[in-house]
């Protein structure tokens, strides 16, 4: 989510083909979820899959706008349910994670990244100079005579010192522990919230690993 | 006035990816990038654990490719303590059998993924259909009984992972020298005669049969369009076994040319001697080349396509993916295939070629033997690994050292979606050229595209940021007299 400058357009803004009105309007009544990775690995997104045939049972009463699963980019109107899964470790993961605490009623942290920083969070042991110098300048493959480069570019987001998990940077409503929560303990979440029931989530589904 | 278009993030892929694309006053493409934008840096953070964590903690850096991860980190580990293939004692046969099992699942449901919700909405409702129908979401609309077949065959790749690894993702199975767990017989046939809300493995290979067709069935109908777009150059490798067709969990790397001639050769554990990795400023993913030809010449492709381009044929105990990849074959009479929207047509068989290959792979009696792991003769420490297997989207490798102590400190990771940086990055620009160029009215249809070809290669951009540090896709054209600019760094 780099700075727009006055050339530039994003894809998401130019004219699109629209969506049949009567399909739209049925999608509009239902409720409305947003989904994003931050860093992490997209288990979490792939777990939420993981509820198998709940899904279809899931998608009668949601509707998803903006995921890694469609192709919506920004989050195009207010959400109910924010799904985020990742913690905070470069500034387009904070933009984004802004961008959906502005948009969305409940903000769910979903899995051991968004938790606490995960497995991601390792390198706050280390400083990140080492981090990318390991990558980058100590690599076994790096070409010989070659000038040696750090990625640095207008294009690219600058990485933070550190991991953080989603709560370090906005107010987080709930949390999923796990890595990742298994795709029963998200629709059972999801599935108490879409029907009006409070988060519950039994010490029985807590997951560690 | 010169533009720049911009797509933040690429979407129904997994991690972070961006695409820049220029064009200058003519609305020529001046310059057209994939950028990741991502780095994690497991290189570094890895070092200092014992090395038995290796497959666990490396695992986590993918989501759908984790029992990939695992299984490289656990071949490596294997030669670390002195068994295994690369040491020439080889682990037992039920070690390697319920490994290959888990391997083949992942790809069944990993490719299934990629190409059901991701791929297939986007041949049936059209690639500049509305973003908000060309999803899963749109095809529950379209076609809900298609989607509960698509959920069903995920659902018994995973159920199958789960009965290996003891869990749907990032589960354990694997150790130094063999696994922990054999598969029962009740096991056994649960997965091959199914149960109340659990496919049979013969329902698992009609509807990867039936999968394959919704390609045949696309292609017939818009052959010009498939074949032309984005038909770009490159090498292909594989691992391959000594007959010259893949194996998915070991071999030899194998990179052929357009006309199928071997350019290149190697035992895994020498890559170092073969491959240069190049940075940029603009993207944390880096651009693997073979160092005989260099960065032009000898960048590869990976994955669906690269495999079914290398491999000669399936065995006979395949037979439907052996018919499959017979008619891929003859469709290029012999020649690699560059047609970018064919790795589609290519993943397609291969959800077929591991659905037949477990059918197989279940039969065997190995599976409930109960010697799963191979202890080291005395002094054979190595301190020194390399693993390496046919990830769902290409070849992946990890090479660890470790001190005495048995510390890791060193560890290199060279994944798929790195390797197929510099491919994925040409076919950026070439689909750029093809349906921006020139044009001074631009769609986010023609912008999807882009993504479109990207997406043909199911990167892995949170894989690609473990250690080649973060992957950011920004694809860039930049306004320069319409002066086609390579490999410019800014």
């Amino acid at each position: 989510m780099s700075t727009t400058t006055k050339n530039e357009v994003a894809s998401h803004e130019l004219k699109a083909t629209p969506m049949d009105p009567s399909v739209q309007a049925a999608r509009d009544e239902k409720i409305q979820v947003a989904m994003i990775g931050l860093c992490g690995c997209w288990g979490c997104t792939l777990s939420f899959l993981d509820m198998d045939e709940n899904l279809l049972v899931l998608l009668e009463k949601v509707n998803i706008t903006r995921s890694s699963l469609t192709d919506i980019k920004r989050i195009p109107h207010r959400c109910a349910i924010g799904f985020v899964e990742g913690g905070v470790a470069n500034e387009e993961n904070i933009e984004t994670l802004e961008h959906f605490r502005e948009n969305c009623d409940v903000l769910i942290s979903v899995g051991a990244c968004a938790v606490w920083g995960g497995v991601p969070a390792m390198r706050n042991d280390v400083s990140l100079e080492d981090c990318l110098k390991e990558a980058y300048i100590a690599s076994p493959t790096a070409v010989p005579q070659a000038k040696l480069t750090i990625p640095y570019h207008e294009d690219i987001p600058r990485i933070t010192t550190k991991v953080y998990p989603c709560h370090e940077v906005v107010k987080m409503d709930y949390f999923i522990p796990g890595c990742p929560p298994d795709g029963a303990t998200i629709f059972k979440v999801l599935d108490d919230l879409v029907n009006g029931r409070e988060f519950d989530l039994p010490a029985s589904m807590n997951r560690y690993d | 006035m010169s533009r720049k278009l911009v797509i933040d993030p690429v979407t129904k892929v997994e991690g972070h990816g961006k695409v820049t694309v220029h064009l200058d006053d003519n609305n020529r493409v001046v310059d057209a990038k994939l950028h990741v934008v991502e780095f994690r840096g497991f290189e570094k953070f890895v070092q200092g654990h014992p090395f038995w964590e290796a497959p666990m903690l490396l695992q986590r850096i993918c989501g759908i490719c984790f029992v990939s991860h695992h299984l490289c980190g656990a071949k490596a580990l294997d030669d670390m303590v002195g068994v295994g293939l690369g040491s020439g004692i080889e682990i037992l046969p039920t070690a390697e059998k319920v490994r290959r099992l888990g391997h083949y699942a992942q790809q069944l449901q990993s490719h299934s993924t990629a190409y059901f919700y991701c791929v297939v909405p986007e041949m049936l409702f059209g690639m500049d259909a509305p973003p908000e129908q060309r999803n899963i979401l749109g095809l529950v609309e379209a076609d809900p009984e298609l989607v509960k077949r698509v959920v069903a065959l995920r659902k018994w790749g995973q159920e199958v992972i789960k009965t290996v690894f003891g869990k749907r993702m990032h589960g354990i199975n694997s150790v130094p020298g063999g696994v922990n767990k054999n598969i029962s017989t009740t096991e056994r046939d649960r997965l091959l005669n199914g149960e109340d809300g659990l496919l049979s493995i013969d329902k698992v290979i009609k509807y990867a049969q039936d999968g394959l067709n919704i390609f045949h069935e696309f292609h017939e109908k818009n052959r010009k369009e498939v074949d032309s777009f984005a038909e770009v150059p490159a090498l292909n490798m594989s691992l391959v076994d000594d007959d010259g067709n893949v194996d998915y969990y070991h071999g030899k790397m194998r990179i052929i040319d357009k006309d199928k001639t071997i350019v290149a050769e190697m035992d895994y554990h020498d890559y170092l001697d073969h491959f240069s990795e190049a940075t940029e400023e603009w993207s944390y993913m880096k651009f693997p080349f073979l160092k005989d030809l260099g960065r032009e010449a000898g960048s590869v492709r990976v994955g669906p396509l690269a495999r079914v381009n290398v491999t000669k044929a399936y065995s006979a105990s395949t037979p439907l993916a052996k018919a499959a990849l017979e008619r891929f074959h003859d469709y290029t009479k012999g020649k690699a295939n560059d047609m970018t929207l064919h790795t589609n047509w290519a993943r397609a068989i291969e959800i077929l070629h591991s659905a037949e290959l477990i059918k197989e792979l279940l039969k065997d009696p190995d599976l409930q033997k109960d010697q799963l792991v191979m202890s080291p003769p005395e002094g054979a420490w190595t301190g020194e690994g390399v693993g390496v297997v046919e990830a769902p989207r290409g070849t992946l490798l990890h090479h660890y050292r470790a001190c005495e102590e048995g510390n890791i400190t060193f560890a290199n990771l060279v994944v798929a979606t790195t390797q197929n940086n510099t491919v994925m990055n040409r076919t950026v620009r070439s689909v750029a050229e093809d349906y921006l160029g020139g044009k001074a009215e631009i769609t986010e249809g023609m912008m999807n595209a882009i993504e479109v070809g990207i997406r043909a290669y199911d990167p892995c951009l949170s894989c690609a940021t473990h250690a080649m540090g973060q992957m950011p896709l920004v694809v860039s054209v930049f306004d320069s007299e319409g002066v086609l600019v390579d490999e410019r760094v800014r």
